[in-house]
């Protein structure tokens, strides 16, 4: 046993096995995977969304994209380890182009094989709005339908709004006192909803000022509107049999600064100690600044508008708020005309198909858990709007 | 035909524009655009209709020496200034209009009644506040826990007001937005559905006939 010992240290270690020089060279990076390019749906045109995954094997550190068209192939972008995807933006409709990509690991680079060619084209349907084409649809069978029941003279309800019923009060109460009412159309643009429902509105509030022999004033931020709301209030006049009692000067242009206008405005209440504000339209932050500053001189106080952060100024600050919808029902409600009510019934169908959907969309969410329910998990993303 | 013809403009612009948002085509994305800059050029004509309005109100108000007409002196001059100025040196970042009166007096002034707005907030805190009726009991007792949730010594107090802050303004505060949205949009798709059929005439200047 001892000699064997002996001979075993004397052996020394075991040499290292000689390298094999007839095995492939190790490959650092791997080429991307499942590579496709195709036109980008429900666009204008001129674009290539190109999407791959990363292969199996070493990790990119970048991306390479190659695109071959008539002028030759080129690399067009360098894309980041994390990005599966390209649109290119740089092509001509109608034109073919394929596409490689590389993966890029130090010197490495690893290209995918090239992708059938592709040509983009301007698309004349967006289908990824199908869902707002469809609730709209259903929306304006709704508002047609009302619309024709009213004209057959079917009575419709329409709930009560203390807001508006307190319209024609402070008139009145204007007329009592002797002072002026102010009516701030908003600060929107006419291109606004808001500021349109807040026009019809003033045409009514005009008509009742003109019956009632009291003064109105209409500070106005925007050009445009205030051409409108000058030609609606002499109208209104005109309506009420008393066109003599318009004045030119009572529909006036302040300024389109924000804050300027409501200095103005401020200063014009504080000035006029007027019976009667509303603040009707669209309003961002000076909406506290006018409804606050209304209420320290003492007037009734109407106030409507859609901006939802504006609302709890206004409901601290005035004596009425109309709330977002209630802005747009006022002149149906003012004017009492059937068609107008019509439309409004049909909002209220519309909201109550809202709260159906969100309700059923929900108990789908909740059971899409469930393996036999697994159908409705994507049911969320119908109601996206692209 | 006064009201006729602008009603079918109406009719035909609304109807285009609709199925604009449903094609992506490059005509109807050029027509949005076109659209567009004819706003701005009615805009710039209404802009002249506003500045005359102005001249008018104030020389009135200036020439009855109505309440405030010092006021109109000061508005005046700044328009006829402004207007020189900038016609002579132009509107540019270096121009005297932006150097004496845009950044100087403009800007420190808005930037004034925009400050303003904390005072009163303050006041209309207070009013709101009051706890007058069990709505405004309700809502100085939400607005307390979300304030003091907001700020570290709101968790010092106890760990988890933070936590019901933010439940407050993610569950009831946001379940009433969205009410409130809903019946906004529908609004909206209504008022302007009555201003393309014609049932809404009210921005024609008043009524329908």
């Amino acid at each position: 046993m001892i000699p064997f010992l002996i001979l075993l240290l004397a052996a020394g270690p075991a040499a290292p096995p000689a390298a094999d020089t007839t095995a492939p060279p190790v490959q650092l990076v791997a080429a991307p995977a499942g590579v496709r390019a195709f036109d980008t749906p429900n666009d204008q045109g001129k674009s290539i969304t190109i999407q791959w995954t990363a292969g199996k094997g070493g990790k990119a550190e970048a991306w390479l994209v190659e695109r071959t068209g008539p002028d030759g192939p080129k690399v067009i972008s360098t894309n980041a380890a994390g990005d599966i995807g390209y649109l290119d933006e740089g092509v001509k409709d109608r034109v073919r182009y394929t596409y490689r990509i590389a993966a890029v690991a130090g010197t490495d680079t690893a290209w995918s094989e090239p992708t059938p060619p592709v040509a983009s084209s301007p698309q004349l349907f967006n289908t990824a709005r199908m869902n707002v084409l469809i609730s709209m649809l259903v929306f304006f069978v709704l508002v047609v339908y009302y619309i024709e029941t009213a004209k057959r003279g079917k009575n419709l309800f329409v709930r009560r709004i203390a807001g508006l019923d307190a319209v024609e009060e402070a008139v009145g109460r204007a007329t009592e006192m002797g002072k002026p009412i102010i009516y701030v159309p908003g600060l929107g643009s006419v291109a606004d909803i808001a500021t349109i429902a807040s026009l019809n509105i003033l045409g009514e509030v005009a008509k009742k000022v003109a019956q009632y022999d009291s003064a109105l004033l209409v500070p106005n931020r925007d050009p445009i509107v205030y051409t409108v709301a000058r030609e609606m209030v002499k109208e209104s006049y005109a309506k009420a049999g008393r066109p003599d009692a318009f004045k030119q000067d009572s529909v006036f242009f302040v300024t389109d600064q924000q804050f300027a206008y409501a200095a103005a405005v401020d200063g014009l209440m504080v000035r006029e100690k007027p019976a009667t504000n509303f603040f009707l339209g669209m309003f961002w932050a000076e909406s506290l600044i006018l409804a606050e500053t209304g209420a320290q001189t003492g007037a009734i106080q109407i106030a409507g508008t859609d901006q939802v952060f504006q609302l709890p100024f206004f409901i601290t600050a005035c004596d009425y708020t109309l709330i977002g919808e209630e802005l747009y029902a006022a002149s149906a409600y003012l004017s009492r005309e059937p068609l107008l009510l019509g439309s409004l019934k049909a909002q209220d169908y519309g909201k109550l198909l809202i709260l159906v959907v969100v309700v059923v969309g929900s108990v789908l969410l909740l059971l899409s858990k469930t393996p036999a329910f697994s159908v409705f998990r994507n049911i969320a993303g119908f109601f996206n709007i692209n | 035909m006064k009201r006729n013809i602008p009603l079918a403009i109406c009719l035909g612009m609304g109807i285009l524009m609709m199925v604009q948002f449903f094609v992506p085509h490059p005509i109807s994305v050029g027509f949005y655009d076109l659209t567009t800059k004819w706003v701005r050029i009615v805009a710039a004509f209404a802009l002249v209709l506003g500045v005359g309005s102005f001249v008018m109100y104030h020389s009135e108000k200036l020439r009855r020496r109505r309440p405030g007409w010092f006021y109109s002196v000061v508005a005046l001059v700044a328009a006829a200034v402004s207007t020189v100025v900038g016609l002579a040196w132009g509107v540019k970042q270096t121009s005297p209009l932006q150097n004496y009166i845009f950044t100087p007096l403009l800007v420190p002034l808005n930037a004034s009644m925009f400050a303003i707005l904390a005072f009163y907030m303050a006041s209309a805190a207070y009013r709101a506040f009051r706890a007058r009726t069990k709505e405004s009991a309700l809502l100085l007792i939400a607005a307390f826990i979300v304030m003091l949730g907001m700020v570290p010594i709101g968790a010092a107090i106890w760990h988890k007001l933070p936590d019901l802050a933010e439940w407050i303004l993610s569950v009831p505060n946001m379940a009433a937005k969205r009410a409130i949205t809903f019946g906004v949009a529908l609004g909206g798709i209504a008022t302007a559905l009555k201003v393309i059929l014609g049932i809404e005439r009210g921005w024609l200047g008043g009524g329908k006939q």
